[in-house]
């Protein structure tokens, strides 16, 4: 097999839970080929296994069977020591949940992954200043998760994710917490990342966020069942696609 | 859309025809595409030979083509405000879609799921170029809020699909 050097690949992708008649597929088999600069939206019924995708993608978790490789290096057969520089160097995470330390303001919550990485104190404070002027929370640097709003909690998230310059970012479920006003931000700065050429695979079960995919693939029992390129095929003008004319 | 929009886009003033398609495309943002002038001028003798416009010569001298001024007439003015206050609203037509299935099931000529399917596929592409067409809007446009309309009724259409989808896979498995 001839490995690109960019990008995210995986081939043959298992994860099993349990053993015996207890056991779970949770992924069974899935290939997957992310070239830079895209953004990938995985949907599917809870417990399709699109969670357990990402968290392997992203080396949370480790699969049972396949192969994983990033930038060329592959991955699933990394030590813990390379895996855990690979997650804080290589890969961004947000989470539903936002998963921020509510001691720290968002400015030291978005600093906190490039000081991990051994950054200098000063690179990293530069950093996390133009990631929050980055994600519209220039203004909120000072203030701690619990005075932000949802929305704006996951845009430092998002920010803090973005510290190190990951390759690629993951996102699980990054608005299934948020209503949809604060959808519509994360919205925007998935839409702003993406026009970056930011590398974005994402699973929700929100259809606005799936369709700022370039690609969306759908899950069920653990398998892809469905792969549809959403870029550059739309079927028209969207006067006449939505019938805004007048009666003749 | 009926021919009363055009009239209405007469109701803040009269006007010249391009005035009129200048408020249309304001107000539609990149949905107004399609309508062209012609389109509209067509619209607007119709409008005339009803009673409801008239038409008037606004500046002989000046060099443009287009000199002529729209304006509401008395009965113009009574259907803009009838038409202000009907109470309608666009009919979703699902039922087409669903006999499809139905049909599908039933003769076993194709496969339901694959008609979810592919219609599915149809949608998030167009929810796609909606959305992207919303956020190029700038803040508080009008033709922004016509847009966000059209990607809720898209979100909604998508959810009934998945409900058709699991429905008929089970269904199917029975």
């Amino acid at each position: 097999m001839t490995v690109a050097k960019t990008g995210l690949s995986a081939t043959g992708l298992r994860k099993y839970y349990g053993k015996g008649t207890g056991l779970i597929r949770a992924v069974d088999g899935v290939d997957l080929k992310i070239e830079p600069g895209e953004t990938v939206a995985i949907m599917g019924p809870s417990g399709c296994g699109k969670s357990t995708v990402l968290h392997l993608l992203s080396g949370l978790d480790r699969p049972s069977e396949g192969e994983m490789w990033l930038e060329g290096r592959r991955v699933d057969e990394m030590g813990e020591r390379q895996l855990a520089r690979l997650r804080r160097e290589k890969v961004g995470i947000v989470f539903q949940a936002f998963h921020l330390i509510d001691e720290l303001t968002a400015q030291e919550n978005v600093e906190f992954p490039a000081l991990l990485a051994g950054r200098s104190p000063k690179i990293a404070r530069r950093r996390a200043t133009e990631l929050l002027d980055r994600v519209g929370l220039a203004d909120r640097a000072s203030h701690l998760p619990s005075a932000l709003s949802g929305g704006q909690r996951q845009r430092v998230a998002i920010a803090r994710a973005l510290a190190n310059d990951p390759v690629v970012l993951f996102a699980d479920e990054p608005t299934g917490n948020l209503d949809s006003s604060a959808t519509l931000e994360v919205l925007r700065l998935l839409e702003d990342l993406h026009a970056s050429e930011l590398t974005i695979v994402v699973v929700t079960h929100d259809e606005r966020i799936a369709a700022t995919a370039d690609r969306l693939i759908t899950m069920r029992d653990g398998i892809f069942v469905d792969e549809t390129r959403l870029s550059g095929g739309s079927s028209g003008r969207l006067g006449s696609l939505f019938a805004v004319e007048l009666d003749a | 859309m009926q021919q009363e929009v055009v009239l209405a886009m007469l109701a803040k003033e009269p006007s010249h025809g391009y005035q009129l398609r200048a408020r249309l495309n304001e107000a539609l943002g990149p949905l107004g595409d399609d309508i062209n002038a012609g389109q509209i001028y067509v619209t607007l003798g119709r409008l005339e030979k009803a009673g409801l416009v008239a038409i008037g010569t606004s500046d002989p001298t000046s060099e443009r083509s287009d000199r002529k001024v729209y304006a509401l007439t008395a009965t113009g003015e009574e259907r803009i405000a009838e038409w202000l206050n009907e109470v309608n609203w666009p009919r979703p037509d699902l039922a087409e879609f669903h006999l499809k299935l139905v049909t599908a099931a039933a003769a076993r000529l194709a496969d339901p799921i694959a008609i979810v399917g592919a219609q599915r596929r149809e949608l998030l592409r167009r929810l796609r170029a909606a959305q992207r067409a919303a956020l190029e809007e700038p803040a508080h446009s009008v033709a922004g809020l016509l847009l966000e309309g059209i990607v809720l009724r898209l979100q909604a259409d998508l959810r009934w699909l998945e409900t058709c989808e699991r429905e008929w896979t089970e269904r199917g498995d029975q």
